[in-house]
Order: C-alpha cells, then structure tokens, then sequence
C-alpha cells in the first residue's frame, strides 16, 4: 500500500479488529493446549494461567501415549481423511470437469443435483445409511467411513470446481486434442495443474469436517479396531469421572495432524482464494 | 495437398444457428481469410473444420476425403490460438514436439522438424525455456513452430495476433506472410480485422451471421464489393453511406469511400462543416457534416489544415460512386 492511502487511525482500527477477532479465534484452543501441560490441580485451580514450574505436568501425555492404542487411532483418522481426502477431490474434479467442458442435455440440471448436497445434511440419512453399511457388511470398517465422507465431500467440492474449471481456456484444451491427446490426459496433464489453487480451497474445506468427526465413527466404526482420535478421546470422557489431562493432550496432539496438512494447503489456499480477484 | 472443400455447412446450438449454410472451395496452396464482425460464426467455421465443433449437417472434406467423423489430430491439420495454448508444464521444445509424439514419431524425426521450425522462427535460444519464461510475441512464434511441425495439410490461424500489441503485430503478420511463401501450404486464418485480412490473404471470405456475403481477393473486395456489408466492411476509414432519396438518386444508398472524395473550400458538390480533424501526416481524416449527405468521413493524402466550424465543399469521385438498392446488393 502506498503512503497516498494508508491514514494512521485507519491502519491502527483495522489491525486492533484483526487482532481482536485472532484472540478470540484462538483463545479455546490456546487454553486447551496451556491446560494439557498442567496437572490436574492446575487445571482447576488456575485453568487461565499458563503452566508455572508447580503445575507442569505431562501426565496427560504420557497417559495418552502409555494407552498404547492411541497410535493406532491415530493411523485410522489420518486413513480416513487422506483417503476421502484423495476421492472426494478426484471425483470432484472429474464431475466438475464434465460439467464445465461437456455440452450436454441436463447439464446445469445435474450441475444442481450434485451441488445439492451443500443443502441438505448428510446425517439426516444417518439410519439410512446405517442399514446400508450394515446390509452390505461394512459396520466397523474405515471403508464405510471413508464412503461417507467422500458422499459428504463431494458436492462441494463439485460446486467450487467446475466454477474454476470453466475459466480455465478453452484454447489449451482444443490444442491439447489437435495434438492428439486423450480427453484423460487433457484433464490430468492440462487442466488439473491449472486449477491446483483451487484444489486446495477445496482439500481444506473437506479435511477438517472429516478429522473433526465424531458421528460417523461413533455410528459406523466404534470398534476399537477402526476408532478414530475424536473417538478415541471419548475414552477418558467418563459418566463419573473424566481424565481431563488425557482428554486435552489428545485434542492438542489431534490438532498436529490438520495443522501440518494446513500449512501444506495453505500456500495454494490464498492463491485459491485471491485468484480471480486479482488478473 | 491440402484442399478443403465445405458443402452447405450448417450448426446451430440449440435454436440458435449460427452457420446457416456455408459453401467454400479451398485449392492447394491459398491463404484464405475469413473475416467478419464477432459473432459472425468465423471462429465455429474455423473449429467445424478442425473437428473441435461438430457440425449440424454438411460436410468437409479435406484432400478428397470427407473427415466429418475424423477426430482433430488424424485431419492433418494444424491451429494457432489467440491466447497461445502453449502447455505450460513443457518446454518450447516439448511444447512443439508433443504432437509428433502422440503420433508415434521416431525421436529423430521429431528433433530434425524442431530443429528446421526453431530456426525459421528464429527461436532456438529459448528451446529448453517453458512458456512463462517467454514474451509475448515469443510465445506466438512457438505455437506457431508447434503447427510447422506437424507438415499439417492445413494450418489453421484463430486471430493469433489479437493478444499482441501493435508493433508486435506488423511483424508477426509479416512472419506468418513469409512462413506462407517458405511452405506453401494452405493456410485458413480468421480475423476481425480487415488490415490483416486485406495484407495476408490471397483469398477473403467475408462473413455476416453465418453466411458468406462475398469471396474474392483483396482488391476485388475493395474495387468491386458485391453489396452494402462487404462495401462498408472493407476499407478504413469505413465507407460514407447516403441516403439516395437525399441527394434525389433512385438507388436507396450511395456508397462512396473518404479516400474517393475530394474537399475545396469554394465550391463543390456537398456543402458542409468540418466537425473534426484527425491529422496523421502522412494523411488527414475530416468528418464533416453536410447539409445534403449528413456525417461523412473525407481521408486526404498528406496534411490537410482544416478548422472545426470551417465551412468545405466534398465531391465524390463519380467513376468511385457504389450504388446500392433496397436488397443492400449492388446496382450494376
């Protein structure tokens, strides 16, 4: 910004509404992660305060990690995700990319079927798909939970797509075909770089609901098997007592995971999101 | 090699039809442009013939062989886009080669066409480069190495000068003119610009929502327009119109281009008020507003000094006067 337009006052109410808005965005999680280093004193006495000499304790973790199965949750939620993760954008991106390229009877009307599910909650078909998961065999399989999701997944990621897929130009495609190239090849090599920013947008969008998850592993995969980390954390949720260390060292170790994808993501993410504004 | 012939060519999409019947022969060896205001359907005529677009009904044949079913890379033909189309992920190199690998080409006849197509358009340093590294006019001259590689039957041109700024698009239009006379290959090339279309072409179909209104060579079209479109279409500035009641002619319009009148300050034929000047130097466009004509455009060769609010006398050249009825279509 040049110094034509920038005023002081502004600069000044415009960074103390940003910062506002990040305390309160981070505050719950800030106290989770303060509160996972304490002892369980700590934690009721004082549950603001970050950890003093006194009340540092890593019982959370080491309870956490000594439950040797949490591993292993672990494994499952970071299956589940990746693997709806890579569905859900692949077929998006397929379904979006007919939708934008192919002239076709019903188009815009199955543009809007497909788009439909950003309406209507998947879960209110929760017992539905239940008795399917059940008639064909997958109760307490990642399997099911990884179909779900990509059901659950895919219309938006549909929706955002085929509004990038449609600006991507039509030239580079018809050259690709006078070259010889597949219709496959035009959309893997050509067009799917192309709207990689996009791609992002959507990958973050579809992460978090999925890692956050507890419905669908409570439902379909509650068997110690196939328990993912937001289920697994209900373990120290009891009726009578609650082993609120373990509790939150499993929640601030589950945030990691999102993280790190997040930071991969994110770069992609604000080139997804800007572009289209800028150029 | 490399005649095309189009037989009643016609597409709609949907209620909409937008090539309304097109016949065109194409011999071995012509540059034919199509030229015509957007949304004339030269572009769809131009991918009809590529196969990008099928048509509704007709035929192209292409070298004797109907390819109305031939997918665009077994046509034998070539395209240069507007906006490149280079593959960004590939070098120039690849960019061009891309083609020839898809059909199977030996390594060493691919490296031999780049290396003979690299050099014609002098681009040869910037073979290992990709797309993003390169300029403009660059990015042009490879796409358009990519169509010489192929040794296409027929190139194909969709405005590929329309994204270049205008120094750039003298040269490049000089380029493709010599890439013509080195190959002699027929080549089809759609603008909207009727300079280009007047420069390159041995051959200009002019087109009016979706039908052809006149084919013929450059001056024909210039010295002999069939009707009122084609008249007002080619030339720049465009040519005056007339409403033929006003100067007391039977015919319903005359046409008379600004190049084809001449201006004295006494006395002449139409009397008017110069409105504005264009000085250009090494010619002068006056419009002025005549009490019988209404607004027309004069073009003067060398300078001309006119005052806006000076009063001119404009007569039309009278072997130059075109003559148009009702029907738009010339009178003999």
């Amino acid at each position: 910004m040049s110094t034509a337009t920038r005023s002081l006052p502004r600069t000044i109410g415009a960074h103390a509404v940003l910062l506002t808005y990040t305390v309160i965005a981070l505050f719950p999680v800030i106290i989770v992660i303060m509160n996972s280093f304490k002892s369980r004193a700590g934690i009721f006495g004082a549950p603001l305060t970050p950890p003093t000499p006194k009340t540092f304790d890593l019982i959370g973790y080491t309870t956490v990690i000594g439950q040797g199965d949490f591993i292993h949750y672990f494994q499952n939620s970071l299956v589940v995700t990746v693997a709806s993760l890579f569905f859900v954008l692949l077929f998006g991106a397929m379904a979006a990319f007919a939708l934008s390229e192919y002239r076709f009877r019903g188009n815009s009307l199955m543009g809007l079927y497909l788009a439909l599910g950003i309406m209507i909650p998947i879960r209110l078909g929760t017992v539905a798909i239940l008795q399917l998961m059940v008639a064909s065999g997958l109760v307490n399989t990642l399997t099911a939970l990884i179909l779900v999701y990509t059901a659950q997944g895919l219309p938006l990621a549909v929706f955002i797509l085929s509004e990038f897929m449609k600006q991507v130009s039509d030239d580079l495609k018809n050259a690709g075909r006078i070259d010889g190239l597949s219709e496959y090849t035009i959309f893997f090599r050509l067009v799917l770089p192309l709207v990689r920013p996009s791609m992002a947008t959507v990958a973050v969008f579809t992460m978090i609901p999925i890692w956050n998850d507890l419905w669908f592993p409570l439902i379909l995969a509650p068997s110690e098997e196939t328990k993912t980390v937001t289920l697994g954390a209900q373990l120290f949720l009891g009726q009578f007592v609650t082993n609120w260390n373990a509790i939150l060292a499993a929640l601030s170790l589950a945030i990691m995971p999102v993280l790190i994808l997040y930071v991969i993501f994110s770069r992609q993410l604000i080139r997804g999101i800007t572009s289209g504004a800028v150029k | 090699m490399g005649a095309l012939n189009i037989e009643n060519v016609k597409k709609a999409f949907g209620q909409v039809e937008v090539l309304k019947g097109i016949n065109l022969e194409v011999t071995d060896g012509e540059f034919v442009v199509f030229v015509g205001p957007s949304g004339c359907g030269k572009s769809t005529l131009l991918r009809v013939i590529a196969g990008l677009e099928d048509s509704t009904s007709g035929r192209v044949v292409i070298d004797g062989a109907d390819v109305s079913a031939t997918p665009p890379a077994k046509r034998g033909i070539a395209m240069v886009f507007q906006t490149y189309a280079l593959y960004p992920h590939l070098t120039v190199k690849n960019n061009m080669g891309l083609g020839l690998k898809q059909a199977g080409t030996p390594a060493a006849e691919i490296d031999r066409r780049i290396g003979i197509a690299s050099s014609m358009l002098s681009l040869e340093p910037y073979l290992a480069r990709r797309p993003a590294e390169l300029s403009g006019g660059q990015r042009q001259r490879v796409a358009i190495g990519r169509a010489v590689v192929r040794e296409p039957k027929l190139f194909l041109f969709d405005e590929p000068l329309s994204n270049l700024d205008a120094a750039l698009r003298v040269n490049t239009r000089l380029e493709i003119a010599q890439l013509h006379r080195r190959l002699k290959a027929t080549m089809i090339y759609v603008t909207h610009d009727q300079v280009e279309a007047m420069t390159l072409a041995d051959k200009i179909v002019v087109l009016n929502a979706g039908k052809i209104e006149q084919i013929g060579g450059p001056m024909e079209l210039y010295n002999a327009p069939a009707n009122e479109f084609v008249a007002g279409f080619i030339g720049s500035p465009k040519m005056n119109f007339v409403d033929g009641a006003r100067l007391g002619e039977t015919a319903k319009t005359i046409g008379v281009r600004p190049e084809h009148l001449t201006v004295d300050a006494k006395s002449g034929a139409w009397k008017g008020t110069v409105v504005h000047a264009e000085h250009l130097g090494a010619d002068t466009n006056l419009y002025l507003d005549c009490e019988k004509a209404g607004l027309i455009t004069v073009r003067i060769f060398g300078v001309y000094n006119a005052e806006p609010g000076a009063t001119l006398y404009a007569t039309p050249d009278p072997a130059k006067t075109y003559r148009f009825g009702a029907d738009g279509k010339v009178l003999k």
